[in-house]
């Protein structure tokens, strides 16, 4: 068994990267703060330590940098976890986590709140409700489609999601175009910027819930993976099993990209990514992509908030990277690919 | 264990696929099922396995009518081998084959030690423990044929329904495929495949269950059920049956080919 050795060891170091990764961008941003600083700030919160660092830089750890970090980890923990279950119960490669419509009803439920002056929590309530609702009609409709259970899933959500799409265009064309439009095109296109505290309490409960069945589930994600009459075949009740993987991952999307906006490729890419490092059992895949999610995610933040004077909106950052590195990832070829 | 199927019938909608088919099949037994393409064979299988529900008749295992069973309660009587197909994502061997042991533990846990045990075993038993680290779509078709094999054998159920296990083989990985399979049935196994090779359906099963338009044709040992008029039956193709090594074997050959045979000089003829 030396391949599972191998890629226990292979998850544990990229968690080490992770955690490297994290406390360095505590340091970066337009004002920098030594690792020193970052170091004492962390250890004073479980230790009494003799305070060396201005309050200044004690607020930008925590109430900025703090919340738009672990935001960053989370959402792409999430959408590539879901991205890579996806893949697997729907037994397509090509799966990504808006397949059923979560995106799209996301971006809904953001533009109708812009519209009516909500505030940044209201839009993030307001999209992660309507990505619920869009996956749930998606279910619902579904079920009323004969046939193949998966390709009826697939269907209707593209039907679905671009009725909810269109009508979001139409909210953008009612919109006020000084202030409510430049607002929606921005939260369409994704970002971290200006994501608090209130963000992470009000998302980390839905990522957890939707995350933690997911792992749980990962054996069963290999089986599935089969088709369904030789999953069924080897005594998998296949639908009670894809439901529940959706249910758990249309929460950990909508939470995502409640708070994130629209963040493509993320959930397309990194699970194949993880397929190269550690092959396609899901035992390792899923905690390989939710680590290489969390990573890239944090990785493509830093460059939004560092790279110019203005932030670089996400979801453009993950199209320019993810789209060529996809290109270069299906162009290689290994043992498991 | 014993598989006992009574007047099945199975519609497509209006279309019927299965006609009161009746059969039965015990442990040590081959039971190979011919008949052409689009007979209704996938379908006898999916229904023998659960996957379809809504047939009429019954289907009996070891007395007990499988419609009350979900998937977990007939993956533990009946084991199955498909047909082979590229599947979506490559597995190692290993992975593949533990995969079979799935119903011996909770959706939210992984199979363990013991279930790892069963697959070295597996492995071992079928000749391909060399193989258990390679990518299952990086083998050999009769390899591959072998590591499904083995994933049912892991499951642990004495029945096992293999679809055309030797279609897509070599002739040498055909025999070698059947072989294990009719060591298998030594064993105490019930085995129930279909196939398009009534040579070999001859040579390996005990019991043949020939179909046509969904309904049975021919039930039984397979010296009284393979004859010339069976084969034009099934296949439309006037054969001449020939009997070798005191009727173990029966060969078929296409009538037309086996009238010009006795003349030399045969095969510029054709």
């Amino acid at each position: 068994m030396g391949r599972n050795w191998g890629n226990t060891f292979i998850v544990a170091g990229l968690f080490a990267l992770l955690l490297g990764a994290v406390i360095i961008s505590f340091g970066l941003g337009r004002y920098p703060i030594p690792l020193r600083e970052v170091l004492g700030i962390a250890l004073s919160k479980i230790y009494p330590l003799g305070q060396f660092w201005t309050d200044r830089t004690e607020t930008v750890l925590l109430q900025i940098r703090f919340p738009r970090i672990i935001l960053a980890c989370l959402v792409g923990a999430c959408l590539s976890a879901t991205g890579a279950a996806y893949q697997g119960v729907f037994q397509n490669p090509m799966a990504a986590p808006d397949i059923l419509g979560a995106s799209a009803g996301a971006a809904f439920g953001a533009a109708l709140a812009i519209l009516n002056h909500g505030r940044s929590f209201t839009i993030t309530v307001s999209a992660f409700f309507f990505s619920l609702l869009t996956v749930s009609l998606v279910y619902f409709f579904s079920r009323r489609i004969k046939g193949k259970s998966i390709l009826g899933l697939i269907l209707s959500g593209i039907v679905v999601g671009s009725l909810f799409s269109a009508a979001t265009s139409l909210v953008k064309l009612v919109a006020d175009p000084t202030d409510q439009l430049p607002a929606i095109i921005y939260w369409l296109m994704g970002s971290l910027a200006g994501v608090g505290n209130s963000d992470i309490r009000f998302a980390i409960i839905p990522m957890i819930l939707g995350l933690a069945p997911l792992l749980l589930l990962r054996w069963r994600m290999n089986v599935l993976t089969m088709g369904d009459d030789e999953s069924r075949a080897m005594g998998i009740n296949v639908h009670r099993i894809r439901f529940l993987v959706i249910i758990c991952s249309t929460l950990a999307t909508a939470a995502g990209v409640a708070v994130s906006g629209m963040v493509g490729w993320v959930g397309l890419v990194i699970p194949h990514v993880a397929r190269k490092i550690v092959g396609n059992n899901y035992l390792h895949l899923l905690p390989a992509s939710i680590l290489c999610g969390a990573i890239f995610l944090l990785l493509v933040d830093n460059v939004s908030r560092n790279l110019l004077a203005v932030e670089i909106p996400l979801g453009i950052l993950t199209a320019f990277i993810g789209a060529p590195f996809f290109i270069y990832l299906i162009t290689r070829r290994g043992e498991y690919s | 264990m014993s598989i006992e199927v009574s007047s099945l019938s199975f519609d497509y909608g209006r279309n019927r696929v299965l006609k009161q088919v009746s059969f039965t099949a015990q442990d040590h037994e081959l039971l190979s099922v011919l008949g052409p393409n689009g007979v209704g064979k996938t379908t006898l299988f999916r229904c023998i396995l659960g996957l379809l529900r809504g047939y009429r008749g019954q289907i009996l295992v070891d007395g007990i009518d499988i419609s009350g069973l979900g998937a977990a309660g007939m993956a533990k009587l009946i084991a199955y081998v498909p047909q082979f197909h590229y599947p979506s994502f490559n597995y190692s061997v290993f992975d593949m084959v533990l995969m079979g042991t799935s119903v011996q533990v909770s959706a939210f846990s992984s199979p363990g030690r013991k279930q790892k045990k069963l697959v070295e075993e597996a492995l071992e038993r079928l000749g391909i423990a060399h193989l258990k680290d390679r990518g299952f779509t990086r083998i050999s078709s009769g390899e591959q044929q072998l590591v499904l094999l083995a994933r049912a054998l892991v499951q642990e159920s004495k029945i096992l329904v293999m679809d055309e296990p030797t279609s897509n083989l070599d002739y040498g990985n055909q025999v070698r495929v059947l072989t294990e399979v009719k060591s298998l049935v030594g064993e105490g196994y019930t085995i129930i495949q279909s196939t398009h090779n009534p040579d070999l359906a001859f040579m390996f099963s005990d019991k043949v269950l020939a179909l046509k338009d969904g309904a049975v044709l021919g039930f039984g040992p397979p010296d009284q059920v393979f004859t010339e008029e069976l084969i034009y039956d099934l296949y439309g193709m006037k054969v001449k049956l020939e009997s070798l090594y005191h009727d173990q074997v029966r060969v078929c050959v296409p009538k037309n080919i086996a009238d010009k045979a006795v003349s030399p000089g045969f095969v510029s003829n054709l």
